[in-house]
C-alpha cells in the first residue's frame, strides 16, 4: 500500500519534529511517500528526505503554496490522490484546515486525530474530549487521516529517499494572505518540549504570566496555558493546551492556577509526570497528578523557580 | 445577505462522558444535551452581524435527531429569524458524520444562497474538526476556518485565524465558509422574553430523504473504550518537597 503525506512547511521550513512523528505513524501504513509544498519548498524537501522511513518526496514548488491556503493545497493533494491508498498528515492546525477538504474533494470522510493504527482501515481516535476511544473501521476506498503527533514517536534522522519535482495544480482562486503574526521566541516548541509549564486563570494578568516564563526558562521548558487564560488575554491562543488547543505529552507538565477541566486535561492527560500547584485542595487537578501542592503560586512559584 | 449557521446538539459540555455497558458508544439516554458551544459562538457572530446592518436574514440548521427542534429553538432565542431541523436520525446514539452533514448543508445552502456560512470549528462528542472544510470544497467556496475575528466587507471577509504558530490573516472572496474559534465573541444568554419570541418564529421540517442525501456511515464504530484512568499521586507539603520529589525522578 502506498501513503502519501502531507509535509507541514511554515514558511517554507519543514515542521521536522511532527512531520518525523506523522511518517512513524503512516510507515505502518505502507511506503510513504512526503509531499513538500511551498513557495520555495526545495529544502524542506531534503530535509524530508533526510527523515527514516520515507520512501520517497514530492516538491511542488509555486507561490500559491506560500502560506498554505487551504483551497491550493487541497486541490494539490486531492489532484495526486489517484496514487494512494492512504493520505495523512500530522493533526496540526495546517492540516486539519486542509486535509478534510481533501476528503471531500474524494467523497470520503476524514479520520481525525487518529491515536493508533489496529490495520489498513481500522484506526483509534478519541472523542468527547478524549474520554472516550474509538476504535472505527472505514470502508472508504482512500482513508484521509490525520496523526495525533503526541502519541508517536518522532522518526530517526538518516533517510536518502529520491526527491521528484512536481508541477502545481489549479489554483482555485478563493483566498489570499494577508498577515502572520507569529510571535518568535528563543523557547522549545510546545508540542515537542520536554516539559511545559502551564498557567491558568489563577495567575490572574498578562504581568504575572511572566513568573510561568520564568520558571519555565530555568527549566528549559515551552509555556503553555489553559482556556480562560488566554481568554482573559494573559497569554497568545498558540499556547492553549486542551480539546480544541494543542494536545502534549512532555515528561513533565506543571500545572500552576489551573483547575483540571475535562477540556484542559484532555490536552496533557498524557504526560508522564504531572505536577499541579493550586490554592484549592479540592480542585479537580490533583485527581491526575502525580505531584500536587496546595499552596498560593504567588509564593510557591518564584520560590520552585529560585530552588531547581 | 443572508447568513446560514449549522448547529449541533451535542452533550453538554459539562457532562463527563460515559460508555455504554456494551462497549457500542456513548451513553445519551438521560443525558444534558445543549448546542454544541462552538455553534453558540457562530450564532453570537451571525446576529450580530445582522445588528450591524451587515446581514439581513440568519437561518440556523440542525441535522439529527428531532429532538434538535431544541437547539433550533436556542438558536432563534439567541437571534436566528428561521431554522430548518433536516431529521437524518432516530436514535439519539446515531451520529450523522461530517461528510454527509457537508452534503445536506450544500443542498440547503444551494436552495438558500446564502452569502456566508459560519459553523463551529469543532463539534465537542465527536472531536472532529470537519464539517466546515469539507462544505466549502463541496460548494467550490472560500473557507477561513479558526475565526478569531471576522470582518464583512462587501464581496470579501476578512478573518483573522487561530493557527499553531500564532495568528494568521487571510482575505476571502464571497460566499464564503468560516468556521468560529473560541476567540471570536463571548455569546450571549437568550433572554426570557426572547425565548417566548423564539417559539412563534418559523421552523421548517425536512429529512435527509427530501436533499437525497445518503447519510450512512463511512466509518463503523468497532468499539468503543474508557481510556485508563490517572491515578492521583502524592501531595507534597511544600516547595522543597516538591524539588526533591522531582530531582529524585530525575525530570529536572
Ligand atoms: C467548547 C469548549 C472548549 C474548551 N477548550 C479548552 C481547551 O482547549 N483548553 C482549556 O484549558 N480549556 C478549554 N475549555 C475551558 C474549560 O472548560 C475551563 O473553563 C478552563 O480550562 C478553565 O481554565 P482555568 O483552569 O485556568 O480556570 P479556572 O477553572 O477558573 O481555575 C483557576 C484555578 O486557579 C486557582 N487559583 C486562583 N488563584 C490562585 C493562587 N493565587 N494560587 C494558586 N492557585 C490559584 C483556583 O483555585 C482555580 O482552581 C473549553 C471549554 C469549552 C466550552
Ligand atoms: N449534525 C449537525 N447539524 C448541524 N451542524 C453540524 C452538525 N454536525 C456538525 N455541524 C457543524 O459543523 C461544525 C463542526 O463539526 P465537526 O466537523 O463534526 O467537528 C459544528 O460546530 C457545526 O457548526
Amino acid at each position: 500500500m502506498a501513503v502519501l503525506l502531507l509535509a507541514e512547511l511554515n514558511d517554507d521550513v519543514l515542521a521536522l519534529d511532527v512531520t518525523a512523528k506523522a511518517v512513524t505513524a503512516a510507515k505502518q501504513l505502507g511506503d510513504v511517500t512526503v509531499l513538500a509544498a511551498g513557495a520555495k519548498a526545495a529544502e524542506a524537501a531534503e530535509a524530508a528526505a533526510g527523515i527514516e522511513g520515507v520512501a520517497k518526496v514530492l516538491v511542488a514548488e509555486n507561490a500559491i503554496y506560500a502560506h498554505r491556503l487551504a483551497e491550493p493545497v487541497a486541490a494539490l493533494v486531492a489532484s495526486l490522490a489517484g496514487s494512494y491508498s492512504h493520505i495523512v498528515a500530522p493533526a496540526t492546525a495546517d492540516a486539519k484546515n486542509i486535509l478534510p477538504r481533501v476528503a471531500a474533494l474524494l467523497d470520503v470522510m476524514i479520520l481525525s486525530d487518529v491515536t493508533a493504527v489496529v490495520d489498513a482501515d481500522t484506526f483509534e481516535r478519541p472523542v468527547y474530549a478524549g474520554n472516550v476511544i474509538q476504535t472505527v473501521k472505514s470502508s472508504d476506498a482512500t482513508k484521509v487521516i490525520t496523526f495525533r503527533a503526541s502519541t508517536f514517536d518522532a522518526a530517526a534522522h538518516g533517510g536518502s529517499g529520491p526527491v521528484e519535482t512536481i508541477s502545481a495544480a489549479e489554483d482555485p482562486d478563493l483566498s489570499e494572505w494577508i498577515e502572520d503574526k507569529v510571535a518568535v521566541s528563543d523557547r522549545p516548541e510546545l508540542t515537542s518540549a520536554g516539559i511545559v509549564v502551564s498557567g491558568g486563570r489563577g495567575i490572574g494578568s498578562k504581568e504575572d504570566f511572566s513568573l510561568i516564563g520564568a520558571l519555565a526558562d530555568k527549566l528549559g521548558a515551552a509555556v503553555g496555558a489553559s482556556r480562560a487564560a488566554v481568554d482573559s488575554g494573559f497569554a497568545p491562543n498558540d499556547w492553549q493546551v486542551g480539546q480544541t488547543g494543542k494536545v502534549v505529552a512532555p515528561d513533565l507538565y506543571i500545572a500552576v492556577g489551573i483547575s483540571g477541566a475535562i477540556q484542559h486535561l484532555a490536552g496533557m492527560k498524557d504526560s508522564k509526570i504531572i505536577v499541579a500547584i493550586n490554592k484549592d485542595a479540592e480542585a479537580p487537578i490533583f485527581q491526575v497528578s502525580d505531584y500536587g501542592l496546595v499552596a498560593d503560586l504567588f509564593e510557591a512559584v518564584p520560590k520552585l523557580t529560585e530552588k531547581l | 445577505m443572508k447568513v446560514l449557521v449549522p448547529v449541533k446538539r451535542v452533550i453538554d459540555y459539562n457532562v463527563k462522558a460515559r460508555v455504554k455497558a456494551d462497549g457500542s458508544g456513548v451513553d445519551l439516554a438521560n443525558v444534558k444535551m445543549s448546542m454544541n458551544p462552538f455553534d453558540e459562538i457562530a450564532m453570537e457572530e451571525a446576529v450580530r452581524l445582522k445588528e450591524r446592518g451587515k446581514a439581513d436574514e440568519v437561518v440556523a440548521v440542525s441535522i439529527g435527531v428531532k429532538q434538535a427542534q431544541e437547539t433550533l429553538r436556542t438558536a432563534l432565542a439567541m437571534g436566528a429569524d428561521r431554522a430548518i431541523l433536516v431529521e437524518a436520525a432516530d436514535d439519539v446514539h446515531q451520529d450523522i458524520e461530517p461528510l454527509a452533514v457537508a452534503k445536506i448543508l450544500a443542498r440547503v445552502a444551494q436552495e438558500e444562497r446564502p452569502g456566508l456560512i459560519i459553523a463551529g470549528k469543532q463539534a465537542i462528542d465527536n472531536d472532529m474538526n470537519a464539517t466546515g472544510q469539507m462544505l466549502s470544497a463541496l460548494l467550490g467556496w472560500s473557507q477561513a476556518t479558526f475565526a478569531g475575528e471576522l470582518d464583512v466587507d462587501g464581496d470579501s471577509a476578512t478573518v483573522t485565524r487561530e493557527v499553531d504558530g500564532g495568528l494568521q490573516t487571510i482575505r476571502v472572496k464571497m460566499p464564503a465558509v468560516v468556521t468560529a474559534d473560541l476567540r471570536l465573541n463571548e455569546p450571549r444568554y437568550a433572554s426570557l422574553p426572547n425565548i417566548m419570541k423564539a417559539k412563534k418564529k418559523p421552523l421548517d421540517e425536512k429529512t435527509a430523504a427530501d436533499y437525497g442525501v445518503d447519510v450512512s456511515p463511512r466509518l463503523t464504530v468497532v468499539k468503543a473504550t474508557e481510556p485508563p484512568v490517572r491515578q492521583a499521586g502524592e501531595m507534597v507539603p511544600d516547595v522543597d518537597a516538591l524539588v526533591a520529589k522531582l530531582k529524585e525522578k530525575g525530570v529536572v
